[in-house]
């Protein structure tokens, strides 16, 4: 899939807005780290991954590891607005009986979710597992691991990081939304991790600090990651917590707060909705 | 490949990883800075490109041998008892278990027989904190015959596998032609007074006290529960009915592990007088593995205590 910069725009609209519709239908989530991403996710689905949703299980296609798995509600919504799933699923988010569960589950979804995530820090190691088995099978797929700023003070990230560089995964991509915020406030407060790029760069990876909002800059950086050919990529992407929604930005407190109707419904004003909303199926509670 | 005299049961894992190299190309073995305690240092010398050195990482080694399996590999992921079972604990649990990748965790070192090295590496846990995730098998070979045979065993059976495997030499009680089916429990001698469950190191000394048992007039079923979990609880059953007592023995803590994994079943099914010989809730210390065995009470002597104990509370409540 190869949208345009004006279709990405578009996409990452759609996604700020699922997760807002999303995140309040089910009473409880994380929209911050959501809103902030939809841009990596649109440039991922929407232009840089090989991958087909009517050939899921296609072995040669490129993987995605959410390692952040808080933020699962932007990757539930960009995986129905490029056709994994009927978006009026999204409705089901967190419920009973879902497959969109409040942190992605691959027992309950094994097609789509390759690793389980919610614990952090476990996604990178794994997606270098997976690297390694492609090259001793001769498949070529990319693998792509999305992580938060915050979750980079976990000691498993490193241990990873430096597995990545010592075994020369060139096919792996880390993409780091760089918010500068966690649950207890800034990570610059909370223990800080900069200099990200300096540090990747001194850990043996080619890193690639961008604007996270600004697709053609995240299509740039993972053109680069391709064309390295010795070494894991960091695409260190400077996000903003709650991107999009002006009362929900750079403030901590939405990290894993839900938002009341009449939050719902300024946010998605703000978003572009028109009034009554119809520019898809409402969103319902369809349990698979 | 056959042992006839005592050695680690570590070695019949090393041997047999070597053999499932030669026969299986989606073997791939991973370690953390113990290739040659755990024994994969051959497997590594021999099959280079399917090894992974990953360095004192524990965590990240659980997560890569997770990816390897994603994608289509059959890995054993090889370090001590304690390291993989509890500082690994939340990627074993998140990728064995939730993820229930085909990964198979293979430690040595797990109860006291590290000796001198003390109690922050004696794993007298291991098997209660792998027991305690859905999903996992949970095997510990008797000794190094039974690795060998457990370890081709685990390689075929698609799912996640946690298997301890003894550092020092001990007794050889099982034969080539022994019988070994995962989840299978052997039963090495036949009695009707005693239902002895052992399992792992604690096997040989179960036999042993077996024959002290035995010139005392009280004639022991000595049952080999390799594999923990899951349990064969028909074995527990039949042996329990037809001896009427029991006792269990493991070098482990006696919470969690084969003493809790029987009495469970039996509280329910088969009440009976039950004497777990194991650690009791504590820590271990520095010494000779002998010396520490006599010590927390993992001896032959200590079963026939605890035999005579449970004969002697026949027929009262259980
Ligand atoms: C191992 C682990 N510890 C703690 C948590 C609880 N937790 C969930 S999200 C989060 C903060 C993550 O911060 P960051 O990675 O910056 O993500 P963002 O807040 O930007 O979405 C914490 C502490 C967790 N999920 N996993």
């Amino acid at each position: 899939m190869k949208l345009d910069l004006e279709q990405l725009a578009h996409l990452a609209g759609q996604i700020r807005r699922d997760v807002v519709r999303m995140i309040s239908a089910a009473g409880s989530g994380h929209p911050g780290g959501a809103l902030g991403a939809a841009e990596i996710f649109a440039a991922l689905y929407g232009h840089e991954m090989h991958h087909s949703a009517d050939n899921i299980t296609d072995p040669g296609r490129d993987r995605f590891f959410l390692s952040n798995g808080h933020i699962c509600a932007a990757w539930y919504s960009v995986l129905a607005r490029v056709g994994y799933l009927e978006p009026a699923e999204l409705g089901s988010l967190r419920k009973m009986g879902s497959r969109l569960q409040g942190h992605p589950s691959r027992e309950k979804w094994p097609e789509v979710v390759e690793s389980s995530s919610g614990p952090l820090g476990q996604g990178l190691s794994v997606a270098n597992g997976l690297a390694l088995a492609n090259t001793l099978s001769g498949d070529r797929g990319r693998v792509y691991c999305l992580v938060g700023d915050g979750e980079l003070q976990e000691g498993i990230i490193w241990e990873a990081i430096l597995s990545a560089s010592h075994y020369g995964l060139a096919d792996v991509t880390l993409i780091v939304s760089d918010n500068d915020l966690q649950i207890d406030g800034a990570v610059s407060s909370v223990k800080g991790i900069q200099p990200l790029g300096a540090k990747f760069n001194s850990f043996g990876w080619h890193a690639v600090e961008i604007d996270g909002h600004d697709t053609e800059a995240l299509i740039g950086a993972f053109a680069e990651a391709r064309a390295e050919k010795s070494r894991p990529t960091a695409v260190i992407a400077e996000t903003v917590m709650g991107r999009g929604v002006s009362f929900m930005e750079n403030l901590a407190k939405w990290h894993g707060a839900c938002p009341s109707a009449d939050e719902t419904a300024a946010a998605l004003e703000e978003l572009g909705a028109a009034p009554g909303y119809t520019d898809y199926p409402p969103l319902q509670e369809v349990i698979r | 490949m056959t042992f006839t005299s005592p050695t680690g049961i570590r070695n019949g894992f090393g041997q047999a990883l070597v053999e499932l190299g030669r026969t299986n190309p989606d073997v791939v073995a991973l370690t953390a800075d113990l290739a040659d305690p755990t024994r994969v240092r051959r497997f590594a010398e021999k099959f280079p490109d399917r090894f992974f050195q990953m360095g004192i990482s524990e965590n990240d080694m659980i997560g890569t041998a997770a990816g390897l399996a994603l994608g289509g590999k059959i890995p054993f992921a090889t370090t001590f008892a304690i390291f993989g079972t509890s500082l690994a604990n939340q990627p074993v649990r998140l990728h064995l278990g939730y993820n229930h990748f085909n990964v198979k965790l293979v430690c040595s070192h797990g109860g006291v027989t590290v000796g001198p090295d003390g109690a922050t590496h004696q794993a007298f846990e291991d098997l209660a904190l792998m027991r305690l995730i859905p999903g996992l098998t949970v095997v510990a070979p008797c000794d190094a015959n039974e690795a060998y045979k457990a370890t081709l065993a685990i390689a075929e059976y698609d799912g996640p596998v946690y298997m301890r495997v003894g550092r020092i030499d001990t007794p050889i009680v099982t034969a080539a032609e022994s019988p070994f089916t995962l989840g299978k429990a052997n039963v090495l001698r036949d009695g009707d007074d005693l239902a002895l469950f052992c399992v792992g190191s604690m096997v040989p000394t179960s036999l042993e006290a077996a024959d002290v048992l035995a010139d005392r007039g009280i004639n022991c079923r000595v049952v080999n529960v390799h594999t923990l979990k899951p349990l064969d609880e028909k074995a527990v059953l039949d042996a329990t009915r037809a001896c009427g007592a029991v006792v269990t023995a493991e070098e482990h803590s006696v919470l969690g592990g084969l003493g809790s994994a029987v009495a469970e079943v039996l509280c329910c099914l088969a009440p009976a007088p039950v004497e777990m010989v194991g650690v009791n809730d504590t820590f271990g210390e520095s010494g000779e593995p002998d010396e520490i065995l006599s010590k927390y009470g993992l001896t032959s002597e200590a079963i026939v205590d605890a035999a005579l104990r449970a004969v002697s509370r026949k027929g009262s409540a259980g």
